[in-house]
């Protein structure tokens, strides 16, 4: 059973245990109470230590404990005050391994491991964090080995899955919006390459930017700067993404929307990752990422670059300005330390300015739609008042330049975007052009003759 | 990590420069190129561990003086009657990392062709060593088959 797998009893008897704890519950049990036992047998000496032992226990069990360290034997000698308190403590320790002799054979390396574990006692104790298990394990050492339960999670998290599905619904949007019959297997086929495409995209940004996620609050948690997986292992998974996303979308949707995606990962890894930290053009790139799904939705439809293509791609690029702009005010501090070239950071007033004249732009691209024969023309009716009301949050952002003002913007961004998408679909301009607009979302489907508008 | 381990283990990360350092398992048989691997990794983790402890400290330096000449400029004092530390607001702030961050570009591009650099070549090792290990694996299996 891998409850006894993992516990491992009598291996683990030097000093603190590691137990490489399972997620269930129920293997957690007995892990914990050997723990406990262990704990209390071993009566330890200062209070800090007792203390640090005390946390640990308390600390949830739901990923792998793992503490004990052996002292940095390697020439990285980290900077701080380590070196004096490491011979202070050496006394201390070894004056304790006669007081427990009952574990005699394990107290001279436990010696050595009290020695980290004071020392990283002293240290969780200077930083006093009480609460919050993901702070505690943070300050425990974990062994770097792959653990195949956990590796849907890191993978989610190193696909930023969250980021893209949003960005596959864009492209489903793009896809919907195409004046063509539906299909539901090209839909499918369409939409798992372009999820493919963006997570081998977003692994590879996540396996250049170690060192600078690191420092940044905002992404210190991601797995690769935890250690959680190897670079290696982030290219493999990039690749074998990336490789069958960019086939299945030239294959089985056409090359046209393959292109596009293989482009579209050129240009965020290649591109908009390294500019980040040359030179502000990158949001401008960036919003070009952004944009392309919807492009790719709408070819993978209709198999050609239409004006309305660009249409889509045009509003997702103006929505990308102040949605970044605004989350960007915000993290002018870690971009700073970070050494990221931000509007918000370099040019703010350009930043908020960019912000709000793409804000009204979106106006105007939503007023072109019907001109261009997408929707009808109570798109840009319907779509006005979101419209207005992110434009004037562009203009308070504009205006008042704080932080207060930047997270509405953002926060309306959020909601702006799908809500735009959704009116655009439901004023989507019927391929028979009789049909009025209530009709559409069932008829696109339905509709046997296609008759392909300008 | 325990004496007995036989893998790498990553540690939380360091104050100075929030990178967590590793600390790597040398096995008793490692190969010329598994060591190589493993040196490089070192090597990119010491020079990384030098570059952003140095930087950070910079910048919370900075950031105090600035803070420091900016409460002069205005007549305060560095902490108020209550005790608490003043602070400038996120405007005032601004021009601190506008300059920061200027002043600082050229060292970034070069930390940044350094790291790339290091980064390639370390997962390019690392393939070698994976697929050396993988054919190694492979022979060992066919040789138990025979």
């Amino acid at each position: 059973m891998s409850a006894t797998r993992s516990c491992r009893p009598p291996r683990a008897l030097a000093g603190l245990f590691l137990w490489h704890l399972r997620n269930t519950g129920t293997q957690q049990i007995p892990c914990r109470f050997v723990h406990l036992h262990h704990v209390a047998s071993n009566r330890l000496i200062t209070f800090q230590y007792f203390n640090f032992l005390k946390r640990m226990y308390v600390t949830r069990c739901t990923k792998d404990l793992s503490q004990r360290a052996k002292p940095k034997s390697d020439s990285i000698v980290s900077p701080f005050h380590e070196l004096q308190q490491l011979d202070q403590e050496k006394k201390v320790v070894l004056k304790i391994s006669p007081v427990s002799p009952v574990h005699q054979s394990w107290s001279e390396m436990s010696s050595r491991n009290e020695l980290r574990e004071m020392k990283s006692a002293a240290e969780t104790d200077d930083s006093v964090i009480p609460v919050g298990a993901e702070s505690k394990e943070d300050r425990q050492w974990k062994e770097m080995k792959l653990r195949l339960d956990d590796l849907p999670g890191i993978l989610a998290r190193l696909s930023k899955i969250k980021l893209t599905a949003l960005v596959v619904s864009t492209a489903s949007a793009g896809f919907a919006m195409a004046p063509v019959p539906f299909e539901l297997t090209r839909f499918l086929l369409a939409s798992l390459g372009t999820g493919l495409a963006s997570c081998a995209a977003n692994s590879i940004n996540q396996f250049f930017e170690v060192p600078f996620d690191s420092n940044m609050n905002r992404t210190k948690n991601r797995p690769l700067v935890r250690g959680q997986i190897s670079p290696l292992l982030a290219v493999c998974f990039a690749a074998s993404c990336g490789i069958p996303g960019i086939a299945l979308l030239t294959l089985g949707v056409n090359p046209l929307t393959g292109a596009l995606g293989a482009f579209n990962i050129f240009l965020y890894t290649c591109c908009y990752t390294p500019l980040k930290r040359m030179s502000i053009a990158n949001t401008w790139v960036g919003a070009v990422v952004g944009a392309i799904p919807p492009i790719m939705g709408w070819t993978a439809a209709t198999g050609s670059l239409d004006a309305g293509a660009l249409l889509l791609g045009g509003i997702l690029y103006s929505w990308q300005f102040p949605h970044f702009n605004a989350l960007s005010w915000g993290l002018r501090e870690d971009y700073s330390r970070g050494g990221y070239c931000m509007m918000s950071v370099t040019h703010p007033g350009l930043c908020r300015r960019v912000a709000l004249r793409h804000c009204l732009a979106l106006i105007g691209l939503s007023a072109v739609a019907p001109v261009l024969n997408i929707t009808t023309w109570t798109f840009p009716v319907i779509s006005l008042p979101i419209n207005l009301y992110i434009s004037y949050l562009g203009f308070r952002f504009y205006r008042d330049a704080d932080r207060s003002s930047s997270r509405k913007l953002f926060f309306c961004s959020l909601w702006h975007l799908p809500m735009l998408l959704l009116v655009m679909f439901t004023c989507k301009k019927s391929v028979l052009e009789k049909e009025d607009k209530g009709d559409l979302a069932g008829g696109s489907h339905e509709i046997a003759m296609e008759i392909r508008l300008p | 990590p325990p004496a007995h381990s036989r893998s790498d283990w990553i540690g939380p990360p360091d104050e100075h420069s929030n990178l967590r350092p590793v600390i790597f398992y040398a096995p008793p048989g490692e190969s010329a190129l598994e060591r190589r691997l493993r040196e490089a990794r070192q090597e990119a983790q010491a020079s990384n561990q030098r570059f952003w402890a140095r930087h950070n400290r910079a910048f919370r330096q900075e950031k105090e003086e600035f803070i420091y000449s900016r409460l002069k400029a205005k007549g305060l004092e560095m902490r108020d009657e209550s005790g608490q530390k003043a602070t400038l607001n996120a405007e005032e702030m601004a021009d601190f990392y506008k300059d920061f961050l200027s002043k600082n570009l050229k060292k970034h591009l070069q930390y940044n062709r350094d790291w790339y650099k290091r980064n390639f070549r370390i997962t390019f090792l690392m393939g070698q060593v994976a697929l050396v290990r993988a054919l190694r694996w492979l022979r060992r299996r066919k040789k138990n088959v025979e």
